[in-house]
């Protein structure tokens, strides 16, 4: 049992951080149009600025805001010099500028950094395991993880839905060009979301520094898994992008951990494992295929 | 003076031209490797090592000029089957090396081979390569892929251990390693997980790995993924209460680095370690330590080698493109590596030893590989039996 909840646990994580891409990712598609796969790059910017600041001074709270600060101005630079020409274009003009891009900051963190992956510390008040129940001892630092990304969600809730910021961006997800009649500087505004989504890949990456390899194309690994939660939560909504995280961090987390082992149940072990390892491959995309056969625009589509 | 100046260019350009055939031609080398993405390092290591090799001669191997053309294959198979492909036809190059991952070498080395080139492989040794396919213009200087994990196992079995939790990425690689792992471990499974390649978080695996209680865990991670796998492995508390036996690709020079504290007291297997006490070890490492200050991987040494090997071959034709003569001379694996003993199996394949390291704290505090003892003699690979030459 302690075991189910450990895994539980173990999506809970993996979810969160999807989010926090996912985020930015859906509001910059939602809100612009614009298909931006170098969104990993920002979250590798944002691993890369908080593993040198942290190297150099050895403060974490430094590396977090050198992090936070290096992805949001990569992301708003990006914006105002590359994507500002790509929103009247078509879709495949933004994939080859973005995809460009990707090129350009992977050889770029190669000139600047070498191709030998970099070392982050677990700060040390994170670092340790707590036992939160009889026989279930859970890392502190991805017990913070998970609280850094529920609290984030809260507030793109709160930002989203109650401010007069976060009402233009939902009236710029659904109605872009009555925003504009309505006399709104989209422009102003299309740079703000950009730069958010831009802090929030910052935010995921310098937290994934500690647990995963900070390298070169790290940005891309996950970016696929990104898109599908965008996918399945349904283009241009946070709401989705929370919901889809969450269920593509379950149940990607629960069919690597559990499908072997009940498969095994029916067939011999190395059978099982190896269509019990397949079976999580494919899981998540088996997932947003039905999610798009029946919801053809997600779980919780901005556009109604 | 306009004049004068074009017919001075004009006589330079003459010579220029008439040179190579005073002097001789430099022998080209193609070397297509991984540089870009998170296996670049890999790339980096083999061609750094290469290049210090005819350094240290003074732009030669083997006492013939030679001209190192390097490409990069993103780690994608067809791009790697393109550069080959313009490397033999456009280029006329006879001698090829550098492939670092399984996956573009089986995309690309039969093109070269059946080309009638040479191709002498520093790193990637798939094992359809080994047995009936093998052919007379293949050399493998690292080792067959098997060999990495069969040292592992035995090692395991050696340390005493009964019941094993192992895992990989769930590819080719990943599933000849566990094959080969099972092959010298004597004990029980306690479980086989295959993980994904794309795969960054492995708290799940560590769930299972603690849930199964086994006596060693042995993974096989490499690159970035291990980097990650060990972190977890430390953070999950797992480390210092179920050991790890390991092969090398799983923790080499630099993953090692980024590992940091994670890695104390794991034990890891290998053909070659940085403090291997042999005139030609140190005449590397001191090499090497001058000209790129880092600790070389265990693939530079494998891409140095393989240096070594060619100069061999080309010392013994004097330069001249002949194959047979090639293949005979690389063949006799005339040259000093850095392992200490090496020799050819009859697939073209290394016959050789297999060492026990392990992670200790070096002199200035970071962890550091250790030489600890001798694992197998004399080992080559299971295909070989099947390969006709």
């Amino acid at each position: 049992m302690t075991l189910v909840l450990e895994q539980l646990l173990n999506g809970l994580q993996f979810g969160v951080m999807l989010f926090l891409l996912a985020a930015g990712l859906t509001l910059i598609f939602g809100i612009m149009g614009v298909i931006n796969l170098a969104h990993g790059s920002l979250y590798m910017v944002g691993a890369y600025a908080a593993a040198f600041a942290a190297a150099q001074t050895g403060s974490f709270l430094l590396a977090l805001l050198a992090g936070l600060a290096a992805a949001a101005v990569t992301g708003i630079v990006m914006e105002l010099v590359v994507l500002r020409r790509l929103y009247a274009r078509d879709h495949l003009d933004q994939v080859l500028a973005t995809f460009a891009l990707i090129l350009i900051f992977n050889q770029s963190v190669t000139i600047l950094f070498g191709r030998q992956p970099l070392f982050v510390a677990i700060p040390p008040a994170l670092n340790g395991s707590v036992q939160l129940l009889p026989g279930l001892v859970y890392p502190v630092y991805r017990l913070a993880i998970i609280a850094v990304g529920l609290l984030v969600a809260l507030g793109l809730y709160l930002l989203i839905n109650r401010t007069r910021v976060g009402m233009l961006v939902r009236a710029g997800a659904t109605h872009r060009e009555m925003v504009r009649a309505l006399g709104v500087d989209i422009r102003l505004l299309y740079t703000a979301v950009f730069g958010l989504g831009a802090l929030l890949a910052g935010l995921a990456g310098l937290m994934a520094g500690p647990i995963l390899a900070v390298q070169v194309g790290m940005g891309e690994q996950i970016l696929i898994m990104t898109f599908v939660v965008v996918v399945i939560g349904g283009v241009g909504s946070i709401r989705g992008a929370f919901f889809g995280a969450l269920i593509v961090g379950l149940v990607d987390t629960s069919l690597r951990a559990f499908a072997p082992g009940l498969l095994r149940h029916v067939m011999t072990g190395s059978e099982a494992d190896a269509l019990g390892a397949g079976l999580a491959s494919m899981g998540i995309y088996l997932l947003m295929a039905i999610v798009l056969l029946v919801r053809p625009k997600g779980l919780f589509p901005a556009h109604v | 003076m306009q004049h004068r100046k074009s017919v001075c260019l004009g006589l330079m350009l003459a010579a220029a031209v008439a040179w190579p055939a005073l002097a001789q031609q430099p022998v080209k080398i193609g070397m297509i490797t991984t540089l870009s993405g998170p296996g670049g390092y890999i790339g980096q290591d083999i061609r750094d090592a290469f290049k210090l090799a005819i350094d240290m001669e003074g732009g030669k191997l083997g006492g013939v000029p030679v001209e190192l053309m390097v490409e990069d294959d993103a780690l994608k198979p067809g791009q790697g089957k393109q550069i080959a492909e313009k490397m033999l036809k456009t280029d006329g190059i006879k001698i090829m090396t550098g492939i670092v991952f399984s996956n573009v070498a089986g995309a690309t080395v039969p093109d070269i081979v059946d080309s009638g080139a040479l191709y002498v492989s520093p790193n990637a040794a798939p094992s359809n390569f080994a047995g009936k396919e093998c052919n007379e213009n293949y050399f493998v200087i690292a080792w067959q892929n098997d060999s990495l994990h069969e040292s592992a196992g035995q090692y395991a079995t050696n340390l005493g251990y009964k019941k094993a939790f192992i895992l990989a990425p769930n590819y080719q690689a990943g599933k000849d390693a566990l094959t080969g792992f099972k092959r010298l471990f004597k004990g029980e499974i306690a479980g086989e997980v295959y993980t994904r390649l794309d795969q960054t978080d492995f708290a799940p695996e560590m769930a299972q790995i603690r849930a199964a209680n086994p006596d060693v865990v042995f993974q096989f991670h490499p690159g970035g993924l291990g980097i990650a796998f060990l972190r977890q492995y430390q953070q999950a508390g797992l480390l210092g209460k179920i050991p790890m036996v390991l092969a090398e690709p799983s923790l080499d020079a630099t993953t090692l680095k980024a590992v940091g504290e994670a890695a104390l007291g794991l034990e890891v297997t290998s053909h070659w370690n940085t403090d291997f006490d042999n005139a030609a070890n140190k005449k590397f490492m001191e090499a090497w330590t001058k000209a790129y200050n880092r600790v070389p991987t265990f693939y530079a040494s494998q891409s140095y080698d393989s240096a070594l090997a060619i100069a061999s071959a080309l010392k013994a034709t004097g330069g001249k493109a002949d194959l047979p003569a090639l293949r005979k001379a690389l063949a006799k694996a005339d040259f000093q590596s850095v392992r200490g003993t090496f020799k050819f199996g009859p697939n073209q394949h290394p016959v050789q030893d297999w060492y026990s390291l392990k992670v200790e704290k070096g002199a200035d505090g970071t962890p550091v590989l250790k030489t600890t003892g001798k694992v197998l003699s004399n080992h080559g690979d299971v295909y070989a039996k099947d390969c006709k030459l």
